[in-house]
């Protein structure tokens, strides 16, 4: 067997709209997962205990039911409780869920990494609860979190091959498609792996770039 | 006890030194109340143990008072209460006539809201043992942070006091400079900067000096009496008995969350009359005066 690379060439406009899909389902998955963890380790270390249980069993909730389960309780349960999406914002809001918990866990970590001791003298001058969580706590723990955080992200990448199951047009999407129509497994899959290969690296190395300028105040020599 | 602490004779001149200051500074403003600070009975409870019971005290405006005890005895408690980072469930602490963290209503008291906490604790400055200095600003970014953030000073502003304060502590050379580059004496100047760029009106100090290399330590007491000496109203958690010695107008005796004894450090160390202090003073005499074992004691000059 040999690689032909013409069913590649063929398809090229439609593989490279798939990886745009793809591309573009994660990312905002990723932000909509950031924005919702932060809030939810924020309710979870400052908040009294009305708010911390339910979202305590939210993050069992999560945690313990596969993402593909979640994604059908999103798109096909939506409408029942009056919530029907398009096929693209469902997939982006379930990953952005599935995410969240994960993502609300690393947070939470890092919270609790940061000393009290910084956050009083926070307190004493008068710095509010929000200034103080942007200002001091989010760029110190950064530093611990980040290979964590980007860990979680790249899982996410992976996690988007699901969504060709509610028919969203995402790369696993237009190549299992073109195989099935052209009988070129070989092909399809290996752009499939080489797809998913590219976009999980270009985010390990942005966050190596990013680990490697976000902990120089720890190191003890002058820049 | 009479044992000698400190040459009674530079009590004495201290004391006179004092004494000339607190002429200029009894000249408050019009308006101007004299004490600065008032507890009355403050209590303080973790679960069932009462680490402070009923604690009363005055500081008046430019007054430098040490609090002295034994480990555990509630003295970081009772600092730490007059900047509420400590809820005290008895009492009050009133500074400049304004209630500490506390709002009465018809249904007991219940905590203030966030800013009128820091309304009323705006005035106030505190200095840490650990220093806690914000590890990821610079010692420029760590004393400009509140006057931008908090007083909304203009980029420039805020650096042109923040220098100022960094000048004061004899840090200004080292303004670019991360907590992590700093000696531990450096790091609690810049938090001592980071702490007057606010202008507080009353500094609390809780054993600024106890995590420091001993040859650290004189740099950091000599800028406190600087400040003393410009009128600061200052209330000091110290194991340095030179320092309240020499520096203090009163010297407060806690024990097991009482007030014990008060007095001027010459009252204190010179003429203690409770047992209890008595025994705190041989104490430490008894862990500093290890060479005593071999030589006759030198008399103090
Ligand atoms: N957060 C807390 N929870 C429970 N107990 C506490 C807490 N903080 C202090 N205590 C207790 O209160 C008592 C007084 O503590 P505090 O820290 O005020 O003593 P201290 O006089 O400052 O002692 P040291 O000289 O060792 O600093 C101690 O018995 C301590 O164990
Ligand atoms: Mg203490």
């Amino acid at each position: 067997m040999i690689f032909d690379p013409k069913i590649v060439t063929d398809h090229l406009g439609d593989i490279g709209s798939g990886f745009l899909v793809t591309l573009g389902t994660w990312s905002s998955g990723v932000v909509l997962g950031i924005a919702l963890g932060m809030l939810i380790a924020v309710a979870q270390v400052f908040g009294n205990n009305f708010v911390r249980a339910p979202l305590r069993v939210f993050i069992e909730l999560i945690r313990s039911t596969p993402f593909l389960v979640q994604l059908f309780l999103v798109y096909y349960g939506g409408p029942a409780f009056g919530l029907s999406l398009d096929p693209i914002p469902a997939g982006i809001l379930g990953l952005g869920v599935y995410g969240s918990v994960y993502f609300a866990e690393i947070f939470r970590l890092g919270f609790e990494s940061v000393a009290r001791g910084q956050l009083e003298a926070a307190d004493c001058l008068g710095i509010s609860r929000l200034q103080c969580i942007w200002r001091i706590q989010v760029p110190q723990m950064l530093v611990i979190i980040l290979p964590a955080l980007i860990n979680m992200i790249t899982v996410l990448c992976k996690e988007t091959a699901v969504l060709s199951i509610i028919t969203i047009p995402e790369l696993t999407m237009v190549l299992t498609g073109i195989g099935s129509e052209t009988f070129a497994f070989v092909e399809t899959l290996l752009m499939l792996c080489i797809g998913y290969l590219i976009l999980v690296e270009l985010c390990s190395r942005l966050g190596m770039l990013l680990e490697s300028r976000v902990g120089r105040f720890m190191s003890r020599q002058p820049r | 006890m009479n044992s000698l602490l400190i040459p009674s004779g530079a009590v004495s001149a201290s004391t006179r030194e004092k004494q000339g200051e607190s002429m200029k500074i009894s000249a408050t403003a019009p308006g101007e109340q004299p004490t600065i600070l008032t507890l009355s009975k403050v209590g303080k409870s973790f679960g069932p143990l009462r680490v402070l019971k009923g604690i009363d005290l005055e500081v008046q405006r430019s007054e430098v008072v040490c609090l002295i005890g034994p480990s555990g005895s509630g003295k970081s408690t009772l600092l730490r209460s007059m900047a509420f980072l400590e809820e005290y469930d008895e009492g009050e602490i009133r500074i400049e006539g304004q209630l500490l963290g506390w709002q009465n209503t018809d249904k007991g008291r219940r905590r203030a809201p966030q800013s009128q906490i820091n309304q009323v604790r705006r005035n106030i400055g505190m200095v840490f043992q650990q220093f806690n200095l914000w590890p990821h600003m610079t010692a420029i970014g760590n004393v400009c942070e509140a006057l931008r953030r908090v007083r909304r000073l203009s980029a420039d502003e805020a650096n042109k006091r923040g220098m100022a304060m960094l000048e004061k502590v004899g840090l200004a050379h080292k303004a670019n400079a991360y907590p992590a580059q700093l000696s531990g004496g450096q790091q609690q100047r810049v938090a001592i900067a980071r702490a007057l760029a606010m202008e507080p009106h009353i500094m609390l100090f809780d054993e600024p000096t106890s995590a420091l290399d001993p040859e650290l330590v004189g740099e950091v007491l000599q800028v406190m009496k600087t400040l003393a000496k410009e009128g600061m109203t200052m209330v000091v958690v110290t194991h340095e008995m030179g320092f309240a010695a020499q520096v203090a107008d009163s010297v407060i005796f806690l024990d097991q969350g009482e007030v014990v004894a008060r007095g001027t450090p010459q009252q204190i160390f010179h003429n203690a009359e409770q047992p209890r202090l008595q025994q705190f003073l041989q104490n430490y005499l008894d862990r500093n005066a290890f060479w005593q074992d071999s030589k006759p004691p030198t008399p103090n000059l």
